[in-house]
């Protein structure tokens, strides 16, 4: 074990499996020499020479075509896309190309490709550096989507989504790279080493992908949420002093409806959390499952919290963000009726 | 024999010898200036060479010299030194704090700044983030470029863009995105209309050398040859995308203004840091686009000088004293040894100058500084972020309104 923040936990989740792999090979703006911007391929060219981490041109829709065909033909790309504001150049490709491949060929060929993205706010990156775009993948049939909020489970879903036989788009929320984020951008930044989840071991182990985890069990109310979230609905049940039953699903999709319908079941009341904009977000998805599968448990409407319908404002950071003070409002509204 | 990967390289990095020995130079004044409704097989050479004016004795020289008068030159080389001045100042106030972002464009003020003054007021300007000396030349008032950096309350984008995401509707400067690549098509979309439209306006476009490799750039080419479009398509060449070289976008295989006759369009590689054989080619470019000729690549060969934004590092990826050897020098020295050696300017001047536009700069940051920042002073409203997402604003928004008005009153 040592202790890692989120961007030396995916490096060395890289490592591990270009070291256990000869097949996979590391791609994209700025990853090769420079180890990335935020520096999670940082050492990875120097390890592996310049055949296995390619510097990239600025083409997002080539490096997912050219990653397609490279896992075509054999290979196990993990492809970088700098920020996840800039990955519509590709969404052709991983849309028409890189998730249907495996049903229209009857089997017949795949593509193993993982793309990693750094996503969300909270780096006053203003509205083309703090996207949340998870639910326009989600929507894709023939795709995974992840988003760990923690260096624990990034490594090891990074892990299994280099394993994995499908396409797996990997969210990185970039608020979490270098600690956890309860939400209040005044506080001082706390740094991953105070974070039991920041103790990651050095070698090969995986978090399976289509897992959820309960972070925090409870009996109150359930808060179902994931990315930089997890941490800031922590936080504000903790401020109430509530007892929430906390659950990061990790993976979007396939999502682990089993964990998330246990936990309503008992509790009967539920918030769902994202950073993303409310409508048609990915918390509708999951507002629907708990209604389909739990209505006659529930005590409450349940409630989202979520980014504003608008894009990311620069100057509005703050309002926009989803903090404790929206949290804390829906979680009164779920209790209301107590 | 078995195939193998070629991985481009960059000249030098951290540790090694700069070198510039890959930049195919020409003589200045060596290059012939064709009608510009010469033939393309004509014109093919343009694309290869590289058009100067100044030679080593600061002189103008050869058939591409714009023949300026010394009041013109004197204004550019005003422009060039208060995007500098301006420049230097927004860097350090990212560096105290004071705004959030800044993308610097030294060493490169010349494109700018000399394609900006040989085209017209009405033609419609289509930058990248690294283009504003096209601000200035136009007329923006630097309180209104700087209230922008700071999101205040006199922020043209109402707190909405990252710092340098200008626009200037009455200025004819389009929106600047922060997806690159993205212009370039609709600068030959909006010149596609004046000529729908029958008018005598151009539009032109900026481009890095690294976002040539976005199929935005190939759409623009594409249209603009097959509708013979009044747009000038310029790819500012400054060798670096952010770490990546330039040869990761194709200019090992050749210059970037080559790509234009493969897709029928004249290229002409101009250099950059040459204020006058910027402004020729420019000139040149925009006559052929108004008198119906269509569209034309300019490359322009720079050196980016400055980091790539505030959140770069250049010295990880590239050797310290690159830009001391960059064999095209300063457009800025250049301009002015130009002007000296014409007996119209001195260094006297050249420290007034510099002196005024160091103080035009400070006036404006303090006058700036009163409509407010993100960290204190006057404040925009933050329920103003739910308009203009549309023309109406939706129930579902005005809710939102509602509910973050609500809790901004708790918290
Ligand atoms: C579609 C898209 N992909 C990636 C980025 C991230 N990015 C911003 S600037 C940049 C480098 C651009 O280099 P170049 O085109 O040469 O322009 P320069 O910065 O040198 O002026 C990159 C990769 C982006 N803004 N948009
Ligand atoms: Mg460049």
């Amino acid at each position: 074990m040592s202790q890692m923040n989120m961007i030396q936990a995916l490096n060395s989740a890289l490592d591990v499996m270009m070291a256990r792999d000869p097949h996979v090979i590391v791609m994209g703006e700025d990853v090769g020499y420079f180890g990335g911007v935020f520096r999670v391929t940082d050492g990875l060219q120097r390890k592996y020479g310049e055949h296995r981490v390619l510097d990239t041109p600025i083409a997002e829709g080539g490096i997912v075509g050219t990653a397609i065909g490279m896992a075509v033909n054999g290979l196990r790309p993990v492809a970088e896309i700098q920020f996840a504001d800039y990955i519509y150049p590709a969404y052709d490709q991983i849309v028409s190309e890189l998730a249907r491949l495996r049903y229209r060929t009857g089997g017949d060929f795949y593509a193993p490709v993982t793309i990693r993205t750094p996503c969300g706010g909270g780096i006053r990156g203003g509205q083309t550096h703090s996207q949340s775009p998870e639910t326009l993948f989600a929507h894709v049939c023939g795709l995974k989507v992840v988003m760990p909020s923690n260096p624990y489970d990034a490594k090891g879903l990074l892990i299994s989504a280099i394993e994995d036989d499908d396409p797996v788009v990997f969210f990185e929320p970039k608020r979490l790279y270098n600690g956890p984020f309860d939400g209040d951008p005044n506080k001082p930044a706390v740094p991953w080493s105070s974070h039991p989840k920041g103790e990651v071991p050095e070698g090969h182990y995986r978090v399976p992908i289509g897992s959820a985890q309960v972070v925090r069990p409870g009996s109150q109310l359930t808060i179902v949420t994931y990315g930089t979230m997890v941490h800031v609905c922590t936080a504000a049940a903790a401020a109430m002093n509530v007892d929430a039953e906390i659950i990061d699903i990790r993976t979007i999709a396939p999502l682990d409806a089993e964990t998330i319908r246990t936990s309503v079941k008992k509790t009967g009341r539920c918030v769902v959390a994202h950073e993303a904009t409310r409508f048609a977000g990915f918390g509708a998805e999951i507002v629907a499952t708990i209604q389909e599968e739990c209505f006659w448990h529930l005590e409450a409407p349940i409630q989202r919290v979520t980014g504003w319908d608008t894009p990311y404002p620069h100057a509005f950071e703050w309002e926009y963000f989803p903090g404790q003070a929206r949290v804390r409002a829906a979680i009164e509204a779920v209790m209301e009726e107590t | 024999m078995k195939s193998r990967l070629h991985v481009p390289r960059a000249p030098a990095r951290p540790g090694e010898r700069s070198d510039f020995s890959y930049l195919k130079l020409s003589p200045a004044g060596a290059v012939p200036r064709p009608d510009v409704n010469a033939p393309l097989s004509e014109l093919q050479p343009l694309a290869t060479e590289l058009v100067r004016v100044l030679d080593d004795d600061h002189r103008a020289v050869g058939p591409w010299d714009p023949h300026l008068a010394p009041a013109d030159l004197e204004l550019g080389l005003r422009h060039m030194v208060l995007t500098r001045v301006f420049d230097d100042r927004m860097h350090r106030a990212q560096r105290q704090g004071k705004i959030t972002f800044y993308v610097k464009s030294t060493g490169e003020e010349a494109v700018s700044v000399a394609q900006g003054m040989a085209l017209r007021p009405g033609d419609m300007l289509f930058p990248s983030y690294r283009n504003q000396g096209l601000q200035i030349v136009r007329g923006r008032k630097l309180v209104d470029l700087m209230c922008q950096l700071l999101s205040n309350t006199r922020d043209m984008c109402k707190g909405r863009q990252l710092p340098v995401m200008y626009h200037w509707r009455e200025g004819n400067l389009f929106s600047i995105s922060g997806n690159l690549a993205t212009q370039f098509p609709q600068a030959v979309g909006w010149a596609m209309a004046a000529a729908i439209k029958n008018e005598d306006r151009v539009a032109a476009s900026w481009i890095g050398d690294g976002s040539t490799a976005e199929a935005d750039f190939h759409y623009a080419l594409l249209f603009a040859q097959v509708y013979r479009a009044p747009v000038l398509l310029n790819v500012v060449n400054n060798q670096w995308a952010i770490s990546t070289f330039q040869s990761f976008a194709g200019g090992e295989a050749g210059s970037f203004a080559a790509r234009g006759p493969g897709y029928g369009i004249p290229g002409i590689r101009v250099d950059g840091n040459d204020f006058l054989a910027v402004y020729a080619v420019t000139q040149w470019a925009a006559e052929r686009a108004r008198k119906g000729y269509g569209p034309t690549l300019i490359e322009l060969v720079t050196y980016r000088a400055a980091p790539h934004s505030t959140s770069d590092d250049p010295s990880r990826y590239r050797p310290k004293d690159e830009y001391e050897r960059w064999p095209l020098g300063d457009p800025i020295e250049r301009l002015k040894s130009h002007l000296i050696a014409l007996g119209e300017w001195t260094e006297e001047r050249e420290a007034m100058l510099m002196k005024q536009c160091e103080d035009e700069v400070s006036a404006a940051w303090r006058e700036a500084n009163t409509h407010g920042s993100l960290t204190g002073g006057p404040q925009l409203d933050p329920q103003t972020m739910f308009e203009d997402v549309l023309k109406e604003m939706t129930p579902n928004l005005a809710r939102q309104r509602m509910q973050l008005a609500k809790e901004l009153k708790k918290s």
